[in-house]
Parts: C-alpha cells; structure tokens; sequence
C-alpha cells in the first residue's frame, strides 16, 4: 500500500542526508505556545541527547517526529517522507521510527514474545515464525530470553523497559526515540536499561533520547541539546556542552541536575 | 545484664491446636456462631428454613404426580402436577411446529448449542469459526424451512417454543456483539458526523422499551417498506432485539475503552498499527476484558428479554407455555408448566454466569504478579 508515498523518498544509501529534519516547527496547545521555532536535524548514525528542565517541551518536541502529536507551523521531514495530515505518511514514518516510553507501555494483554511480533507481523506481514525468531534474538539482546512468554505483569520495572526496547527494535527501526525512559525506574534498575542502551548505540542505531541521565549523556551523545520553555536553547558536543555552558540558563540548569 | 535481656532456656515443642478451633466445631464457630448477632441470624435463618423447606419438598416431590397421570389424579393429590408437563412437553417445547417433524428442531437445536459450545473455547477463536457459524445457522435454517429431500416444508410462522427462543437469543447476541463495538468506537470517534450518529443511535434506542421497539418494528417498519415487499415478523423481532441490544452493549464495551489508558493507544501508534488493527489487537481486547461480567450481564437479559416477542404474537417459550396451559383440562396446572420453562431459563442463564466467570479466571490469572 501507500507506493506513491514510498517514491518520494530519498536515496537511503546516501550518508550525508539528515534522516530527521525539523524546519521552523511550531506547536500550540490551545493559546500555549509549548514549541517555537524548533529547526533540528539528525544525521544517521548520530545520537542526541535532549534536556532541560520540566515542562520545556522535551516530550512534545521527540513526540512529533513520530507524529504522536501535531505540529502547526514548519515542516517534519523524517527518512524522506513529511509529516502531513495524510495518515498513509504517518504510518510510513511509525514503521520507521521506534519509541519506547518512560512508562513502558507494555500490552498487558499480550505475553512479552507477542509484544515483540505484534509489529513485525500486523504492521510488516512478517511470517509469524519469522517474527519470533528475530524476537527471540532482540530479547537475548536486552538480556531476557527467558521471559519470552511471561506476561508484562509478571516482571520488574526495569525487565519491563528491556522488553520495550526489544519491541520497538523488532520493527527493526532506522531511528529509535526514547522519552525518559529510566525516570520512572528505581535506582538499581537505571543501570541495566542504560546498559542496554548503550550497547545499542555500538551498534551505530540512530538514537534521541530525552533524559536527565548526564552519565549517559557524556558516554553516548554525539550532540546533547538543551531545551526551555518551548525552545532549544543551546546545542554542542557533551565535551562542551558541559564544561562550558553558553547560556545563562543551561548553566542554571546543569548546576542543578549535576548537583546530584 | 539489665532485665530487659532475655535467653530463651528451651526449644518449646509443637502442640496440637485447640479442639474448638478445628474441624466441624471449629467451622460452626468461626462461621454460623461469631459472636451474639451472628449466633441470632443463624438461628433464624434455620428456624425460617425448617418452616418452608418441608412442605416446599412435599409439594415439589413427595405429594407430586409423576410421569402419565390424568388430571383426575391431579385433582386428588396435594402436590404438584408433573403430569401436565408429560402431557403437554412437546407443546410447550416446539410449539406449533408439526408434530410429527419434531426431530428437526431437536437436531436444529443440537447444531446451535454445539456452536455455541465450540464458541466457548478460546483455542478455536479464529477465523475458520466465523465460516463454522455461517454454515451452522444455514444447517439450521435448512433443516426447520425443509423444503427438499422430501422434508415437508415448515414456514416459520409455525415455528416456536425452545428452538425459537434460543435462534433470537443466539443470534441477538452474535450480531449485537460485533455491532456494540463499533458503535462504541464510533461514539469516541473523532469524526464528528460519526460519533453523532452513534450517540443519537444509542441514546434514542437506550431511550425506548423493547416492548415499543417491537411494537414499531412490527406495525411501522412495513409502513416504510414498499409496496409488496413484506419483511417476515420474525425478521423483525430479530431486528428489533438486536438494536436494543446493541445500543446496551455498547455503553458497557464504551466504559472498557474509557478505562484502557492513553498510553496504549500510543505504544500502538507509535509501531505503526492503523486504526481497526490498533482496536483490534491492542484497545478492545483489553476493553472487553475489563468489563465482562456487565456485558454478561446484558447478554442474559437479552435472552429473557426474547419472551417479550409473545407480544408480537410469536410463539416463543414463554407464549407457547401459556397456549398450552390454556387447554381446560389442564388449566388449573399452569404453574407447573411455568415453573418448568424457569428452570430451562435458569439453566441457560446460570451457564452463561458460570462461562463468563471461567473467562475470567482465564484471563487473570498468571498475567500479573499477586
Ligand atoms: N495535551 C496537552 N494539553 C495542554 N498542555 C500540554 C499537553 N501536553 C503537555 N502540555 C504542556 O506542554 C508543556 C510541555 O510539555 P512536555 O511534556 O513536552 O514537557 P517535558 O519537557 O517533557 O517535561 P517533563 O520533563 O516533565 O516530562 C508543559 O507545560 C505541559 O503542561
Ligand atoms: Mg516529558
């Protein structure tokens, strides 16, 4: 289906091309002016970190590049194809795109195993063998091959977020997104799900994630934006970023989270 | 050594528990006599039991008349009359349906609760099941019409009884079922021309009694048909229980949706599944989950609700009953005959109860940590 969609994209083999692109993107919430002015891109490969403090439209921001939310002014450009209204384009660019979700969002329903093919087989009409077979490897990625058919319910916090990583890898994504995915967890789960997601960036996947981890932020992070009150305020390498903070308000910021 | 120290000087032995807290006595304790209201309610439940549980045994067993008797033997005997039932079952079951075709209902009615029992199985929820339907009811039809290989044919007008009752409850509740949900999608739609056309659906037949609903569907539907096209007054009832029906199920299946939390919806959107799938897969198989034991609840009244068709002067259970109570013979016997088609409606009703309570458990259990 969608083929028309399909031929408007770009060459994927070419390196140099953003795989996202925001150009002047607005977003209101009513009268609330929650994103102004975002222009942003990411090269393949490359792995942002966003941050800023509560409310600063961090989560609005990563959420319309898999259209999740709206935007009402400028242009998302996400592998080629644009955001519009036309639903085919949204769900082109879903394919594409994996998130995983500071609250896991699990299907409780479903056993972990069927979390992981629901994609693959109902959005990719993989064969469902074919679908559980690349699960199963996705799961011993994320360290719990052994919970395959245990139900959501049943697991940590942490396992939870594994399972969730290895479900939207399933898809096998070009982008992942990960809105604050260890702020829900407890101390000693944090390590296993950063682990995870570390080990994922060797493998070269291009990442944004939205986090108050600065560890993580230093290891990993190609580029490490700062966003407040609806804007992105400054964005440098992490070396950078935070030895020498430009703006006023990231040094409020990072004075405040680094006090930790 | 200050004297809150303590050592203890020997390991104490296991003992038997107290005679009163165990066993027989130990259960009439805890449970029939806690305490002085407890100990009162007990004794006068018991007191109200031994005062009408024998003479209700009496009348229902030891005094009754069994089997082939004359109403004669009725009129002698102090209990209930079993033999109108032997005298009239076949009345009261297929009503006016041919006598002698009797075995076509009886087999019609075996291919509906087969259905219904390979339905229960959730290893057989697949698409093949919705072909074994189509070719059940087809079977079922085919066999009560006849029509061919020498069957004499039947019109439906002489159908009734059993077979009829549960052929509007079985049906009412397999289209009532699917056309619930999409209504109550479509009132959380955000399609505005949609969702008010669901909303007026369901307030305005939620608004109405069924009896009125069968009232128009018999007397007003053919106003609006034309001329020569005749839609058949079973055809109509049917319709008239599914819209009701189905305008009750959705409220129940719309208050699962509204309990399924938005992050579902989003993990679904954000692997790419479309609309129907997302539903499909991942929003109402949560939503019918949480509310089963309400849409059990609406599916048993529904198949009560299947004698209220008796108005429409179709000879369900309930109409057939009282036809055959009305000969003056018997007449003085129709609480028999009434008592009789409770227990076969209790019966059915107390399965689905049961059904949907293992449906539960299935669900639960294993699915989260307790
Ligand atoms: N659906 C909505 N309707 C109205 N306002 C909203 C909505 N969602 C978010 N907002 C507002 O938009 C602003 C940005 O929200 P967002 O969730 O993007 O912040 P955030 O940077 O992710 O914050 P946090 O670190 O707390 O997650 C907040 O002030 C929030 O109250
Ligand atoms: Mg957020």
């Amino acid at each position: 289906m969608a083929e028309a969609a399909v031929d408007s994209r770009t060459d994927p083999g070419s390196r140099d091309d953003p795989i996202i692109q925001m150009i002047g993107v607005h977003k209101w919430y009513g009268q609330f002016h929650v994103l102004k002015q975002i222009d942003f891109s990411v090269d393949r490969g490359e792995r942002i970190v966003i941050c800023g403090p509560s409310g600063s439209g961090k989560s609005t921001l990563i959420r319309c590049i898999n259209r999740l939310e709206e935007h009402q002014r400028g242009r998302i450009i996400v592998d080629g194809i644009e955001l519009t209204n036309d639903i085919r384009n949204i769900e082109l660019v879903r394919r594409e795109v994996g998130m995983v979700f500071q609250h896991f969002n699990l299907f409780p329903h479903l056993t972990v195993l069927e979390n992981c093919t629901l994609g693959p087989i109902w959005v990719r009409g993989q064969p469902r063998n074919e679908a559980e077979a690349t699960a199963m490897q996705y799961l011993e990625r994320v360290r719990i091959p052994e919970q395959a058919s245990k139900y959501p319910g049943q697991l940590s916090g942490g396992q939870q977020q594994r399972v969730a990583i290895a479900r939207a890898l399933c898809m096998n994504p070009k982008v992942m997104l990960f809105d604050e995915p260890t702020s829900a967890l407890d101390p000693e789960m944090i390590k296993e799900v950063l682990d995870v997601m570390i080990e994922l960036a060797e493998t070269g996947m291009t990442m944004v994630c939205v986090t108050h981890e600065m560890g993580f932020a230093r290891t990993v992070a190609d580029r490490v934006l700062f966003m407040d009150r609806g804007q992105i305020v400054e964005q440098n390498v992490p070396e950078e970023f935070f030895a020498n903070p430009q703006s006023e308000r990231t040094k409020v910021f990072l004075s405040q989270v680094l006090a930790h | 050594m200050s004297d809150r120290a303590y050592v203890a000087e020997r390991i104490l032995p296991d003992e038997e528990p107290p005679a009163a807290s165990i066993g027989f006595v130990g259960w009439l304790r805890a449970n029939l006599f806690d305490g002085f209201w407890n100990s009162m309610l007990t004794v006068a439940a018991a007191l109200i039991l031994i005062r009408f549980v024998p003479p209700l045994v009496d009348w229902l067993f030891l005094d009754a008349v069994w089997g082939d008797a004359p109403p004669d033997a009725c009129r002698e005997a102090a209990g209930a009359c079993w033999a109108v039932i032997w005298e009239k079952h076949r009345l009261i079951l297929f009503g006016r349906y041919p006598y002698q075709e009797h075995w076509r209902p009886v087999l019609g009615m075996a291919i509906l609760i087969t259905l219904v029992g390979f339905s229960c199985n959730r290893a057989n929820w697949r698409a093949w099941l919705v072909g074994a339907w189509a070719l059940g009811l087809a079977a079922f039809f085919a066999l009560m019409w006849g029509g061919f290989f020498g069957l004499t044919f039947v019109p439906n007008v002489l159908w009734g009884g059993l077979p009829l009752t549960l052929l509007l409850a079985i049906i009412g509740i397999v289209v009532a079922f699917p056309v619930s949900m999409l209504l109550a999608l479509g009132r959380r739609s955000h399609m505005p021309v949609i969702r008010a056309i669901c909303v007026c659906y369901i307030e305005l037949i939620r608004g109405v009694p069924l009896i009125s609903l069968l009232f128009m569907a018999s007397f007003m539907l053919p106003l609006f048909m034309p001329t020569g096209v005749n839609i058949d007054a079973m055809l109509r009832a049917q319709i008239a229980i599914i819209m009701f029906s189905s305008a009750y199920l959705a409220e129940v299946i719309r208050g699962g949706l509204q309990a399924i939390p938005r992050g579902q919806f989003e993990a679904a959107e954000a692997i790419g599944l479309g609309y129907w799938k997302m539903q499909r897969l991942v929003i109402l198989p949560q939503a019918i989950r949480l509310v089963i034991p309400p849409i059990v609840n609406t599916f048993i009244g529904l198949f009560k609700d299947t004698s209220l068709v008796a108005i429409v002067s179709l000879t369900d259970l309930l109409l057939a009953t009282r036809q055959a109570v009305s000969d003056p013979l018997w007449r003085a016997y129709f609480v028999e005959g009434y008592i009789f088609i409770a227990i076969i409606y209790f019966c059915f009703c107390y399965f689905m109860s049961k059904y949907s309570q293992y449906l539960e458990r299935q669900f639960y259990t294993g699915q989260t940590r307790n």
